[in-house]
């Protein structure tokens, strides 16, 4: 199977003909080369039928780098101009490019409610922790203390923890993953491709210029392992660069336990279920990530299904015209109380 | 027995019914309309309610009125002052007692003077016995006490009871004016249909209020008004907001495309998106955003899914959609976007009527970003204007502000109703060939080629950033952002080949023009009406496109030694009139947040005339 019929594609036929224009280094190069590697194997959606919509900030520039069509909005509103995308054309596959500033701040209304109303749009978050195209300004999930040119004294306020917010907005879909990690991003994505509704994913991008390293302790190999958790449908919790540690739970709190010392074992520790619909599970996950002592969860938090926004209107419309009758013009016009002058 | 009444023929009244926010007065008034509507007078109506839903009881703040101008000629504005007051409680009469004609008729509800009512009227005697309304006709009935008496056996409550005593007012004013009951008893079968007893007991109320009317020796006469007469044809009332909806349906149906209206809702243009959500047999989609910015950038994204786009608002909103209109510019996509103005600045006035977002639709955005405006000079030009955005949008691949205004959204007129088949098309093409495509060329009318994602071979990328001209990539070159802030501009003056040119209504040189814009049209034209009478020559035209201007404007407004332009705002036309023909222009500016009085506009008149009349 692929997007065009018979002729398989590939990364380069969704890669435009425009420079590509990110610092050397950045983290969103590796998340174009893996959503154009992973878009050909993306069965049955047609490369016509993509459509990349993005706000304002580094990761905003997205679109003009695919060759699939492309809207650069403004800043903050993309999920807005994406939710009239798929409201008005259904059978679009309609994805969002957006960063920390752009979707959590000036953005943050637009998100919950294209969460809670489900539209069918795939957001990817470039979180960075930091405003990157208006040189180096903290951001809303900068974390507390953060020294910035805006913040010469340390900043203030608490972040988001974009995972929990997603959760919290009632998204279907919610995973996260991390520029560093290619093979993971792309199981990820078509994830999120296969989804039915709003599919949210983090994706913890390197800042090279102004928050370079934000994500060392998860990236790195040296502390990675001891520092991520995977999340795996149906498998135990477990991490550590010897699988030697496992999460369980304590009354209503996870807890970080050995399973080398013989007082645990695999069998003690909680099993991932992508499917739970209770959000008690993912949303002690999403808060595990800034705990300190525990490891940062990535993956496939939670993944529900219900109706989706565009498609309860398009059978709304339906249930409409059946019981009305097609629409006719001529009898709205003339409809209600009339009278005739001779 | 019945006392026999005199019968006396008027060509026209107007009626102002006033109460408490819950006493049912814009019903009452909506429902006299309706009647008046169809036993075929010309009419024009005014609702007047505070932004409070229901605002205390008793209150002068709380008073909410519906003002109705009737006739057996043409009518064109909700009346300046009332000949009838119909008033339901103390504070209903001090509100409205300075506007009411003198010598007018005062029909009041004797039954709500008591201490409490009076108090909260600021009133400290009864001013139905101090004296107060001499001068007046006024006519006392306890509407409450025979209300409640013709009720008497109904299962309802007191309380549900004392509701129905609008009706009784209505049936009062429906005998007075000689008016059938047929309209208010249908509407009230339908409207209760799950309730018989209220079927019931509204019906007897309306009919007791009416028998009333004929047995009591306090009404002498009764008056006529003949009906007008209209042009043949079919009619049915409509109001401004229910015009704009009907004519946002119709350009979807008359372009083949269809329609999406992403909005907010927000007084007074909430109806629009209220009515357009009924349409939905039309495959019409309506998108109740989170906010007014959602709204706009929604209709956007439908817009370049090939959706016909509309957005609805009033000003504040407009203000926050800024930033959007500026990428529908810039990414030159069809987009309606429809400001029923009311009074500012910020909060404003919310649910009074103001002119004052000119300035803001034609100029009020970052950057070069020219735009179409045009506006509705009646509540049924609403449904034409609509269209007309609808029309441009698409043609010229560019935002159109249509602005409409509180006093067009909640008035209501007669409307002789077009045949589908006589409303043109409207012509819409979608780009499909691959060979040669560009995205940003351009026809001849300087619009750029609309494509629906979804063809094959014509994968692009459109957005804020500067385009360059005709391949539409990202361009940071001075010399072509220049080009192409020449293009926009020069794309939304190419419109003016396409709009009708001003029609003078009377000399087309003289010595005094009136120059109005949107819904001031009617109080304009009856004020020119009135000083003709009197001899005077005085020529008018009437603004329904804003930006740009029609053709023979210039040449329109030197042909006079004067020009006069009433606004309900500090001249914004006027503004614009002198910097694009550099003529000076005479003001009339009037912000009460109600319609201009045709009586201020008439004086001003008279006085740039100098009293000269031939
Ligand atoms: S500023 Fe940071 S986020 Fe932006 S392109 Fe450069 S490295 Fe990437």
């Amino acid at each position: 199977m692929s997007n065009n019929g018979d002729v398989k594609l590939t990364a380069k036929d969704f890669s435009s003909d425009q420079d590509v224009r990110w610092c050397p280094g950045c983290g969103d190069y590796s998340i174009l080369a893996q959503v154009q590697r992973s878009f050909p194997d993306m069965v049955g959606i047609k490369k016509e039928n993509i459509v990349w919509i993005s706000g304002i900030g580094c990761s905003s520039r997205f679109p003009y780098y695919m060759n699939t069509y492309g809207f650069h909005g403004i800043h903050g509103r993309a999920p807005a101009i994406a939710t009239g995308v798929k409201v008005a054309r259904p059978e679009l596959s309609v994805w969002v490019a957006t960063g920390d500033g752009d979707l959590l701040s000036i953005g943050g209304n637009h998100f919950i409610h294209a969460c809670r109303k489900n539209v069918d749009l795939k957001v990817l978050l470039f979180n960075n922790k930091i405003y990157g195209l208006t040189k180096g300004q903290y951001s809303p999930t900068s974390e507390q203390g953060k020294v910035t040119k805006t913040t010469p004294f340390g900043s203030v306020d608490y972040p988001f923890n974009p995972v929990s917010l997603a959760l919290g907005s009632e998204s279907t879909f919610v995973a996260r993953t991390i520029d560093s990690n290619p093979k993971h991003m792309q199981v990820v994505l078509k994830r999120a491709a296969e989804h039915k509704g709003l599919a949210f994913i983090e994706i913890f991008q390197n800042c090279v210029i102004y928050n370079d390293g934000a994500f060392d302790a998860i990236s790195d190999k040296a502390t990675r392992d001891d520092n991520v958790l995977i999340l795996e449908h149906g498998q135990p919790m477990i991490f550590g660069k010897n699988h030697d540690k496992g999460i369980r739970l304590e009354g209503y709190s996870p807890v970080v336990v050995d399973i080398s010392n013989g007082k645990y074992s695999a069998n003690d520790l909680l099993v991932h279920n992508e499917f739970e619909t209770s959000p008690v599970l993912s949303m002690m996950l999403a808060h595990m990530t800034d705990s300190p002592g525990f490891p940062t969860p990535m993956g496939v938090f939670r993944q529900i299904l219900k109706p989706t926004y565009d498609e309860g209107i398009e059978v709304q419309i339906n249930n409409v015209k059946a019981k009305k009758g097609e629409g006719n013009l001529e009898k709205v016009l003339f409809g209600g109380n009339t009278w005739e002058v001779q | 027995m019945a006392v026999k009444k005199k019968v006396e023929s008027l060509s026209e009244v107007t009626v102002r019914f006033a109460g408490d926010s819950g006493d049912g007065m814009q019903l009452t008034g909506s429902q006299f309309s309706d009647t008046t509507a169809l036993v075929g007078n010309d009419l024009s109506t005014l609702p007047d309610y505070p932004a409070e839903i229901r605002a205390p009881a008793g209150t002068i703040y709380g008073v909410s009125g519906f003002q109705l101008h009737f006739g057996s000629s043409d009518v064109h504005t909700p009346g300046d002052r009332p000949d009838v007051l119909v008033a339901m409680n103390p504070a209903a009469i001090k509100k409205n007692l300075s506007e009411l004609k003198n010598g007018g008729i005062i029909i009041a509800n004797t039954d709500s003077f008591d201490a409490k009512n009076l108090k909260l009227a600021k009133y400290e005697t009864n001013p139905l016995e101090d004296g107060t309304l001499d001068g007046y006709s006024v006519f006392q009935v306890p509407v409450t006490t025979l209300t409640a008496k013709a009720l008497e056996n109904s299962a309802l409550s007191q309380k549900e009871i004392n509701r129905c005593k609008n009706f009784f007012a209505l049936g009062m004013m429906y005998w007075l004016y000689d008016r059938p009951l047929d309209q208010t008893l249908v509407w009230i079968s339908k409207k209760f249909q799950s309730k018989p007893e209220f079927i019931e007991a509204n019906e007897t109320a309306l009919k007791a209020g009416y028998n009333f009317g004929e047995m009591t020796e306090a009404f002498t006469t009764r008056y006529r008004i003949e009906p007008a007469r209209l042009p043949k044809g079919t009619y049915k009332s409509i109001s401004g907001n229910e015009a704009t909806a009907l004519g946002m349906l119709t350009a979807s149906v008359k372009s083949k495309l269809p329609a999406f209206l992403g909005s907010y809702p927000i007084t007074p243009a909430s109806e629009i998106l209220q009515y357009f959500s009924n349409y939905k047999n039309f495959g019409v989609k309506t998108f109740q955003a989170e906010d007014e910015i959602a709204g706009i950038t929604s209709a956007i994204g439908a817009a370049y899914a090939g959706y016909l786009g509309f957005t609805t608002t009033s000003g504040p909103g407009l203000a926050l959609k800024t930033e959007a209109m500026g990428l529908a510019v810039m990414t030159e996509l069809p987009l309606v976007v429809i400001n029923v103005q009311r009074g500012g600045p910020s909060t404003g006035l919310p649910t009074k009527t103001e002119q004052a977002d000119l300035l803001q639709a034609i100029y009020g955005r970052n950057g070069e970003a020219p735009i179409p405006v045009i506006a509705a000079a009646t509540p049924s030009d609403c449904f034409n204007m609509a269209i007309e955005a609808s029309r441009i949008a698409v043609k010229y691949m560019t935002p159109v502000i249509l602005l409409t205004d509180g006093y067009l959204a909640n008035g209501s007129e007669p409307w002789k109703i077009p045949h589908n088949d006589e409303i043109p098309a409207i012509e819409a093409k979608f780009v499909t060939e691959t060979e040669g495509f560009q995205p940003y060329s351009r026809d001849e009318n300087l619009a750029r080629p609309w494509v629906k994602p979804g063809t094959p071979g014509l994968e692009h990328r459109i957005g804020g950033l500067e385009k360059a001209n005709i391949k539409g990539t990202v361009s940071y070159d001075p010399d072509n952002h220049d080009l192409m802030i020449k293009l926009r501009a020069e794309k939304v003056r190419k419109v003016v080949n396409d709009i009708p040119k001003l029609e003078v209504d009377g000399d087309s040189t003289g010595k005094l023009l009136v120059a109005g814009w949107g819904g001031t049209y009617g109080a304009i034209k009856e004020a020119i009406i009135k000083v003709r009478r009197k001899g005077y020559n005085v020529s008018q035209v009437h603004f329904r496109y804003l930006n740009p201007f029609p053709g023979n404007t210039g040449e329109v407004v030197s042909s006079f030694k004067k020009v006069l332009v009433p606004e309900i705002n500090l001249g914004q036309l006027a503004t614009v009139l002198r910097s694009q023909f550099l003529i000076p222009v005479e003001q009339l500016n009037v912000v009460r947040g109600l319609p201009l009085r045709t009586a201020d506009i008439a004086d001003k008149i008279i006085e740039l005339l100098g009293g000269e009349n031939e």
